[in-house]
C-alpha cells in the first residue's frame, strides 16, 4: 500500500516538475531541434558562408518584460523576417554557471550567438575560446576575442534628451530618478539626464534612489513612491518594469521609463524615454556573417547609427518641450553636439571635464561619479 | 509629520500582500500542513486575476477568479499531502515550481499589457477628521480594509470559537482529535484550500492594486518572505499584522533613508528587513526559551489512523 502511494506521488511530482519546466523556458537541449534548419539541410553548420547562418539568442528575461528583452526580441523578429531564418531563443537564463552551459550547448550547432546581458561576459568569453568557429555577440560587455564582439547603445544620448524634457516640465525643480544598480551604464545615463535638465533649467535637483534590482515591480514601485512622497514632479526610472511610471501616473506626476516605449502604461503622464533599437545593427551583423566579412569589434551605436532613439511623446507633452528636444536630437544626430562637453563638475564641485573639452568614450563608459546637481550616493 | 504619514501608508500598502499570504499560511499550518507553495500560488492568483480582468473589466470577478484558481492549487496540495500523505515540503516546492511555470505560460498573451484598474478607496468623512491617523486611514483601498477585517475575523475564529479550537487541536494532536470525532482530513482540506485562496488574494492585490500589469515572476520572492513571516508571527493572526507591516515598513524605509543621504550604502539598507527579522526572531526566541514552543505539534506530519510514530 505504501509503495503504491509512493509511486503515485513520484509520478505526480515528476509530472508537475515537467510541466513547470516545459512552460517556463524552452530548454536549451530541446530548442535546437525545434528550429527548422534551412541552412543546415544542405551544408554543415561550420561553413556559414555557403548559406544562411544559424542564429541563437540568449535572454536574461522574457520578451514579455516590456523593456530590455522586449526590444532585443523585436530585433530578432525583424532579422528573421529579413533573412528568412529562424533563430533559436533561450529565455530566462540566469547569469552564472547556467549561462555557460547554455552557451556551450548552443555553440555546438549554431554559427552566431547573441548574449544580451552584461553578466554573460565571462561565460561567453570561456565558451568562445573553446569554439573558435562560432561567432559570439555580447551586449554591454567589454571583453573581446577574435570570435567575440561586443555592442552597446549610447544610452546617454537619448538620456540627455529625456533630461531636457524633464527640466522643462518640472515646476518645483525636484526631479526623481530610480536607478537599478550603481554601474557605469546607469550612472552615465543619470549624469546625461541631469546635464540635459540643467541645460534648460540650471536650478533643478535630481534625487536618485537605487532599487538594486532590474526586475521586481513591487520593489521598484516602493522606490518610486519614496521619491513621489518627497514631492518630485517628474520621475524617471532606469528599470525594466513599468511599475515606477504607473506609480507616477497615480499621483499625476510626469513619468519616464527606459529601454522601450512605455506610453501604454501611463498614457496621461508619460513623457518619453531612451529606447534601444537593435534591429539595424543585428541586420548588419548577420549580413557580414553571410558575406564572410565579420570581424571582432566593439560597437557603440548612437543616434547616428540608429541604435538609440527616444520613444514617441506622451499625448500631454507640450509642444515647446517636443520642439526643444527634437532640435537637440538633430544636433546630436549630426554630431555637432556632444553630451559630455565640459565644463562638467562632480558632486563635490571639482572639475571633471574642462570647459569646451569632450569626454572620451572610454571615460564615459567607466564613469563612477555623479555630476553636480544629482542628490544621491554611489556605494563604493 | 508628513514623513511618518507617507511611511506608514507605504508600509501598509507594501505589507498587505504579505499579510494576506501570511494569514493563509497560518490557517494551513495550524491544521498541521506546511504550505510552501506560496510563491507559485500567488503567481497563479495574479495571472488569473489579470486574465479575467482583461476579459471582463470587472475587479470583483477578477478577484473571485484568482480565489478559485488558487483554491485549485490548494486542493491539489491537500490531495497530495492529506489523502496521499506525501511529503509536505516536497509537494510545496513542486507547487511553487508548477505555479511559476504555469503562470508564465498562461500570462504570455497578456504580458506587458497595462490594466486600467480603479480600485475603490473607502472615504469616510468622520475618519478624515482624526489627526494623523485620519490621513492614513482615508488613503487606504478596499483590499486593505478587507485585510484588517480578515485579521480580526481569523483571530476570533481561531481563539474564540469551537471551530477554531478544533483547528488547533487537529494541528497539535490529530490522533486525539480523531478519537474525539473530529475529521482530521476534512479540517485539513478546508484550511489548506482557504490558505491557498488567501495567497491567491495576495497575488490579486499585487496585480490589481500594486503593479497593474502582468510580469512573469512578479512576486519575486514575496511568497517565501510570507512563509518566514508565519513563523515570525508565531501562528497568530494579530502578530501577522505586525510582522507584515514591519517588513513592508522597513522595505519602504530603506529607500527613504537613501534619500536622507546619511551615507549608508543602499545594499545595507536593502538588507534591513532581513536583519531586523533575524533580530526579532532572536529576541522572541530568547524570551521564550524556557516556554513550550507555540508551533503546531503535528506540523508536517501526515496523519494516518492507527499509525504509531
Amino acid at each position: 500500500m505504501k509503495k503504491a502511494f509512493l509511486t503515485l506521488i513520484i509520478f505526480t511530482l515528476a509530472f508537475i516538475t515537467a510541466c513547470s519546466q516545459a512552460s517556463k523556458t524552452a530548454s536549451p537541449s530541446a530548442s535546437p531541434s525545434t528550429s527548422p534548419s534551412e541552412a543546415a539541410s544542405t551544408e554543415p553548420a561550420a561553413s556559414p558562408s555557403a548559406g544562411l547562418p544559424k542564429v541563437a539568442f540568449v535572454y536574461i528575461g522574457v520578451p514579455g518584460d516590456g523593456g530590455w528583452t522586449f526590444e532585443h526580441d523585436k530585433a530578432r523578429q525583424a532579422i528573421e523576417e529579413k533573412f528568412g531564418i529562424k533563430a533559436t531563443i533561450v529565455e530566462n537564463v540566469p547569469e552564472g554557471p547556467d549561462a555557460e552551459r547554455v552557451f556551450e550547448e548552443l555553440a555546438q550547432d549554431h554559427d552566431l550567438i547573441f548574449g544580451t546581458s552584461f553578466g554573460y561576459m565571462d561565460p561567453m568569453y570561456n565558451v568562445a575560446q573553446k569554439y573558435p568557429d562560432v561567432k559570439f555577440m555580447h551586449a554591454t560587455g567589454y571583453k573581446t576575442l577574435p570570435n567575440l564582439a561586443t555592442y552597446q547603445g549610447k544610452g546617454y544620448q537619448p538620456g540627455y534628451l529625456a533630461g531636457i524634457a524633464a527640466g522643462m516640465l518640472t515646476k518645483n525643480n525636484k526631479i526623481g530618478y530610480v536607478g537599478a544598480f550603481p554601474i557605469p551604464e546607469v550612472i552615465y545615463t543619470i549624469n546625461a539626464f541631469t546635464l540635459g535638465a540643467q541645460s534648460v533649467n540650471p536650478d533643478i535637483e535630481v534625487s536618485v534612489v537605487w532599487s538594486n534590482t532590474w526586475f521586481d515591480p513591487a520593489t521598484e514601485r516602493q522606490a518610486a513612491i519614496s521619491l513621489l512622497d518627497q514631492g518630485v514632479d517628474v520621475l524617471a526610472n532606469y528599470q525594466d518594469s513599468p511599475a515606477g511610471i504607473q506609480a507616477a501616473q497615480e499621483r499625476g506626476v510626469w513619468g519616464m521609463g527606459n529601454d522601450s516605449d512605455m506610453n501604454r502604461y501611463a498614457p496621461e503622464t508619460y513623457v518619453t524615454n531612451p529606447v534601444l533599437n537593435w534591429a539595424p545593427y543585428y541586420t548588419d551583423v548577420i549580413q557580414s556573417v553571410i558575406d564572410g566579412t565579420w570581424e571582432s569589434h566593439q560597437f557603440y551605436g548612437g543616434f547616428k547609427e540608429g541604435m538609440v532613439e527616444i520613444a514617441p511623446y506622451g499625448k500631454n507633452v507640450p509642444q515647446d518641450v517636443k520642439d526643444a528636444v527634437d532640435a537637440k536630437k538633430a544636433e546630436i544626430q549630426a554630431e555637432t553636439f556632444d553630451v559630455f562637453t565640459g565644463p562638467i563638475y562632480d558632486q563635490s564641485g571639482s572639475e571633471k571635464v574642462a570647459a569646451g573639452a569632450a569626454l572620451p568614450l572610454e571615460d564615459i563608459l567607466a564613469m563612477d561619479y555623479f555630476v553636480k546637481g544629482v542628490k544621491g550616493t554611489i556605494p563604493q | 509629520m508628513d514623513f511618518y504619514v507617507f511611511l506608514i501608508i507605504a508600509a501598509i500598502s507594501s505589507g498587505t500582500p504579505l499579510l494576506f499570504a501570511v494569514l493563509g499560511g497560518i490557517l494551513s499550518e495550524r491544521s498541521g500542513v506546511i504550505f510552501l507553495g506560496a510563491e507559485g500560488t500567488m503567481l497563479i492568483g495574479a495571472v488569473v486575476s489579470c486574465l479575467t480582468f482583461v476579459q471582463t473589466n470587472n475587479l470583483l470577478l477578477a478577484t473571485l477568479a484568482a480565489l478559485a484558481a488558487a483554491g485549485g492549487m490548494g486542493l491539489l496540495h491537500a490531495f497530495l499531502c492529506v489523502t496521499l500523505r506525501a511529503n509536505q515540503t516536497v509537494c510545496g516546492l513542486a507547487l511553487t515550481l508548477f505555479g511559476t511555470g504555469l503562470s508564465a505560460y498562461l500570462g504570455k498573451p497578456v504580458a506587458g499589457q497595462a490594466l486600467a484598474v480603479a480600485v475603490p478607496r473607502i472615504k469616510l468623512p468622520w475618519l478624515e477628521s482624526i489627526p494623523f491617523a485620519g490621513r492614513i486611514l482615508s488613503n487606504l483601498d478596499v483590499f486593505v480594509w478587507l485585510s484588517f477585517a480578515l485579521v480580526m475575523l481569523l483571530y476570533l475564529y481561531m481563539y474564540k470559537t469551537s471551530w477554531g479550537l478544533h483547528l488547533r487541536a487537529v494541528g497539535d494532536n490529530p490522533a486525539t482529535s480523531d478519537v474525539m470525532g473530529l475529521s482530521v482530513s476534512v479540517t485539513r482540506y478546508i484550511h489548506v484550500v482557504a490558505c491557498s485562496m488567501l495567497m491567491g488574494l495576495a497575488g490579486s492585490y499585487l496585480i490589481m492594486v500594486y503593479s497593474p500589469n502582468w510580469i512573469e515572476g512578479m512576486t519575486s520572492g514575496r511568497g517565501w518572505i510570507a512563509v518566514a513571516l508565519i513563523i515570525l508571527a508565531a501562528w497568530n493572526p494579530l502578530y501577522a499584522l505586525g510582522g507584515a507591516y514591519l517588513f513592508g515598513g522597513l522595505d519602504a524605509l530603506g529607500f527613504r533613508m537613501q534619500l536622507m543621504d546619511i551615507g549608508i550604502p543602499s545594499y545595507f539598507l536593502k538588507m534591513l528587513p532581513y536583519v531586523v527579522t533575524i533580530l526579532v526572531l532572536m529576541a522572541v526566541g530568547w524570551r521564550n526559551r524556557n516556554k513550550p514552543s507555540v508551533e503546531p505539534k503535528a506540523l508536517g506530519i501526515p496523519y494516518m489512523r492507527e499509525q504509531r510514530f
